[in-house]
């Protein structure tokens, strides 16, 4: 890229260079991709990989620093607490929960966007959409707060219906402000997916005698699926790692709580033992997203 | 295909319900920065505009705004060159482990936040590196790296080569073709995909925690902090609702621009 | 056995190799960053301990409770960082902490010269070696500080002092006066399955409340010999885990942090909880009417002293001592005490906090030794009951974090 930019310039030598990578296309292939891969692959991944490592050793009773000695300990304690069990399912049953709920919630609106507003009115739904991403995320939650404490704005609208509402103990106010959360990161995609499906497609169905209903099967939707598992990688994924929310609003424990509380304080094994179970869930989630073509659509 | 007009108003109605539970929350928020009272109870007490002086003359927010900004900017800017470079690597190269990329750029947006933030914040000791607004852009940067990728690999997928090779044809290098093709084609990608970076990065609060050093404060920090502590609760929804107000520029701005090119390259 | 280790624990050398990040266990790079004491060896001072002041750097790095060092930015009046600038040329940067897990791993990465640490974190670190030991000869206000704050379970080891207080609190017992018509006078309310509050119960949200539930055993069950609330054989921890479990199904909420209380009781949705004084005097603040009152049960309860504590990694060792003895110092002490809603720690404080805030030390209770002789500061459990005795082992505060893990998260 240095070399890219320099040759605004013009100077001779950047051009002659140009010139020379032209049919190299080897060379220009590990020129792209030495940076990227180098940051991911080795910075991230590898940092990643030696926090993993803290999974196979145990801590010192006694000061809580890490010993390099083999043991699976931390594996142990994950497998056999149930606790931790009931932890990661709760977890994987929101993350799915949630996708559910956002797909539903934003296929209409995304569909709506892209095939039935006009010009004008799409822009304004698409700022619509992307504005809340700028509010900020601890203060959406805050709000939910308000909406759902006792004597808050449920109880304030449900009291004369003698219904009173759900206080924040409960793990449906996760579910809802999870769904709530991420909903943008839904519509986005299979918006970006519907808009690309040619008219021309739709009308050949629809010349052909396809009715209405049939196109959406045929057509759209299986157009749509890859979208719509691209969305799915952040829902499922960004509420998979959350840890403020259920705490805030469900006064419960997520995967990213037990991580979380156990990286300093607690026993740093147990976290990155831990932290193998988002990490086998998320790469199992992508690999069956990829197949959907998800990757192609994000 | 022409919907049918009940699955018009079946449409309709599904929209505004998705529009309204959108926007309950941030009601709400809207309400509680004119609220008198410190703490948030349901129906608001009072009515003030105290809260707006004093998140105005309240120099930490400034400060804090100001990092972030720089933070986004940094963290955008990055993995829009990384973002690119592989995305051209993936999408204009056959070579073996290609579908690997993809999969190892999504990762760290796939992996819950606080992995990867106790993961950097380990190797950044280790290495000796000062924590600080740098190691903030490198966290961020490294979650956004694949939102330019896909926002352009995207793109390169549905630019004609064609022009490419016209353009290889009449003499023109590969950063000429670079230059004149492919960057003209990219640019409404790169604009949406640099927007959505720096929004996620401009909201991200775990990773931060973890890579922020001493005296740098991002504004999902500062909310952090202040929201712990009620006088500075009502400043915090002043400052969420300035945030959203400031927002709809570069928004309209993005979605104009590209709104009006994406007509041309379709 | 496990006594052997204590002696390299506190060694400065090891100092980095903090309990946060998995990483440091690998280095071993500690030394060389000139801590005040690593090279004054040779005296009969602990290893780690400065004998002299050092002179003042440029610059402080902090990690804090949010609150605990204002530079007016907030409130004009509340500003006791800039005339510490002012006067030692020290420029303060701030980290808040988010909780003492964040703030344990923040101190770990070494990047920081103190730390203002709750009593569940502070032993950790003193035994990872990730505090030094203070001299307090070299912070000449500490001499006035209150006895009942000097010399705590929670950042003495060995009668070294490892940091200097902040101010003090205890966890109150807050209740509704509609529900409670005469003031408790035991922690029953919140441990009643048939507390007249049942369902409506606010509980702090951390490992350390497993102390509150040892507290009520000591009184309910004193067979179970408990003598430090902190620090629980096996079987005191899992009576008192059990406790937790059945008051689980009366609890209305887990509070993490102030405002979650100052919204639940101000609300009314909460009638009865664990809390701070701040959250009743905020709540008055608004709503003088509110039908909320605070108080100290006979049996006791659970507090809190932060202390401010020095990094055995420290870069600015000169600068953190003197901000140790700024933050003693009575007129600063007492913007920070009223600021953050606690009680001041010397009587020159309380003097220059009626000042500010009329009242403020009685409504904390700041003069009250008889008070705060009932509250049991925060300690962090340790394995080895943080006695002399090899026979007594106890839970420590990973078992503390998984038992909460357990209690709240099943």
């Amino acid at each position: 890229m240095s070399s890219a930019r320099a040759g605004t310039s013009r100077a001779p030598l950047t051009r002659r260079f140009a010139a020379w990578l032209h049919p190299r296309r080897r060379l220009q292939l590990t020129l792209l991709l030495t940076s990227p891969l180098l940051w991911i692959g080795l910075a991230y991944l590898g940092s990643l990989g030696i926090l993993l490592l803290n999974a196979f050793w145990h801590t010192d009773a006694f000061s809580g620093k890490v010993i390099p000695e083999f043991s699976l300990d931390a594996f142990g304690e994950v497998v056999t607490n149930p606790v931790y069990r009931t932890i990661a399912l709760r977890t994987l049953g929101m993350a799915v929960a949630v996708t559910v709920t956002d797909v539903l919630l934003g296929f209409p609106i995304a569909y709506y966007m892209a095939r039935v507003a006009s010009r004008r009115t799409r822009r304004i739904l698409l700022i619509a959409v992307l504005l809340p991403l700028w509010a900020s995320y601890l203060v959406k939650i805050y709000s939910w707060r308000v909406i759902f404490q006792g004597n808050g704005l449920l109880d304030w609208l449900l009291e004369p219906f003698g219904i009173s509402g759900p206080g924040l103990n409960e793990i449906t106010n996760s579910w809802v402000v999870l769904s709530y959360l991420w909903l943008p990161y839904m519509i986005l995609p299979i918006f970006a997916g519907l808009e690309r499906i040619p008219e021309s497609l739709l009308e050949a169905s629809s010349d052909l005698g396809g009715r209405a209903g049939g196109t959406f099967r045929r057509i759209v939707l299986p157009l749509a699926l890859p979208a719509i598992a691209a969305g799915s990688i952040f829902t499922f994924s960004l509420t998979l790692g959350d840890y403020i929310t259920p705490t805030m609003v469900s006064g419960t424990k997520f995967i990213g709580n037990v991580i979380y509380d156990n990286s300093s304080l607690g026993s740093l094994p147990l976290a990155a033992a831990y932290s193998f179970v988002p990490i086998v869930i998320m790469v199992v989630y992508l690999f069956i997203a990829r197949r959907m073509g998800a990757f192609e659509s994000l | 295909m022409t919907e049918s007009r009940w699955v018009r108003i079946g449409l309709r109605v599904m929209t505004f319900v998705a529009l309204a539970f959108i926007y309950l929350p941030l009601l709400i928020l809207a309400i509680y920065a004119f609220n008198d009272s410190r703490s948030q109870v349901w129906p608001p007490p009072g009515f003030s505009l105290r809260w707006f002086g004093e998140a105005m003359s309240n120099g930490r927010v400034v400060d804090a705004f100001i990092t972030s900004v720089l933070a986004g900017l940094g963290a955008t800017l990055l993995a829009l060159v990384l973002g690119t470079l592989a995305a051209l690597g993936v999408a204009r190269h056959r070579f073996f482990g290609r579908e690997a990329v993809s999969f190892m750029l999504v990762l760290p947006i796939a992996l819950p936040g606080v992995l990867t933030g106790i993961a950097l914040a380990a190797t950044f000791k280790t290495l000796g590196v000062d924590f600080g607004l740098p190691t903030i852009i490198v966290g961020h940067a490294t979650f956004c790296v694949v939102i330019a990728y896909n926002n352009v690999v995207a793109r390169l997928r549905r630019l004609p080569r064609s022009t490419e090779e016209a353009s290889a044809d009449l003499g023109a290098d590969t950063w000429q073709t670079f230059r004149r093709v492919l960057l003209p084609g990219m640019r409404t990608a790169l604009l949406s995909g640099g927007l959505l970076a720096f929004a996620l990065s401009f909201d991200e609060v775990i990773v931060t925690n973890f890579t922020a050093g001493p005296g740098t404060e991002t504004i999902p920090l500062w909310i952090f902090s202040a929201i712990q502590r009620p006088r500075e609760v009502p400043v915090v929804n002043v400052v969420a609702l300035a945030l959203i107000i400031l927002s709809v520029v570069p928004v309209y701005v993005a979605e104009k621009l590209s709104g009006a090119e994406s007509a041309v390259v379709r | 056995m496990r006594r052997t280790l204590r002696i390299p624990a506190l060694l400065v050398g090891l100092a980095l190799i903090g309990a946060g990040c998995g990483l440091g266990s690998a280095s071993s790079s500690a030394t060389a960053s000139g801590s005040a004491g690593a090279s004054a060896s040779g005296s009969a001072l602990p290893s780690g301990m400065a004998t002299t002041l050092p002179p003042a750097e440029d610059e402080l790095d902090l990690v804090i409770w949010g609150g605990y060092a204002e530079n007016g930015s907030n409130d004009p009046n509340y500003d006791w960082v800039t005339p510490f600038e002012d006067e030692t040329g020290c420029k303060v940067k701030t980290k808040d902490g988010t909780d003492s897990a964040n703030m344990v791993s923040l101190m770990a990465t070494g990047q920081y010269d103190g730390v203002s640490a709750s009593g569940d974190a502070t032993l950790r670190m003193i035994a990872a070696g990730t505090v030094a030991p203070v001299n307090t000869d070299l912070i000449p206000n500490y001499a006035d500080v209150f006895d009942g704050l000097k010399n705590q379970p929670h950042n003495t080891v060995n009668g070294i002092p490892y940091g200097t207080p902040h101010g003090r609190g205890a966890n109150v017992l807050l209740y509704n006066t509609d529900t409670f018509k005469t003031a408790p006078t035991s922690w029953d309310p919140v441990w009643d399955p048939n507390s007249p509050a049942a369902g409506k119960i606010s509980i702090y949200n951390s490992s350390i409340y497993i102390a509150d539930a040892a507290l009520h055993l000591q009184q309910t069950n004193p067979e179970l010999g408990i003598s430090d609330i902190y620090q629980l054989n096996e079987e005191q921890f899992n009576a008192a885990v059990e406790l937790l479990k059945q008051q689980h199904d009366i609890v209305g909420e887990y509070w993490n942090v102030s405002n979650d209380q100052i919204t639940s009781f101000g609300s009314g949705d909460m009638l009865a909880g664990t809390s701070w004084q701040y959250q009743l005097n905020t709540i008055l603040l608004d709503k003088p009417d509110a039908h909320l009152a605070a108080t100290l049960p006979d049996e006791g309860s659970t507090g809190w002293s932060d202390t401010w504590m020095i990094s055995s990694t420290a870069k600015h060792p000169g600068c953190m001592y003197r901000w140790m003895d700024w933050m003693l110092d009575p007129h600063t002490n007492a913007l920070a005490t009223v600021w953050f809603g606690e009680a001041p720690v010397s009587q020159a404080a309380c003097d220059e906090a009626e000042k500010i805030s009329p009242g403020h030390c009685d409504s904390y209770h700041a003069t009250d030794e008889a008070y705060f002789s009932k509250v049991h500061f925060w300690s962090t459990p340790r394995e080895d009951c943080n006695d002399t005795d090899p026979a007594t082992t106890c839970k420590d505060v990973e078992d503390w974090i998984a038992a909460w893990t357990d209690i709240t998260g099943g």
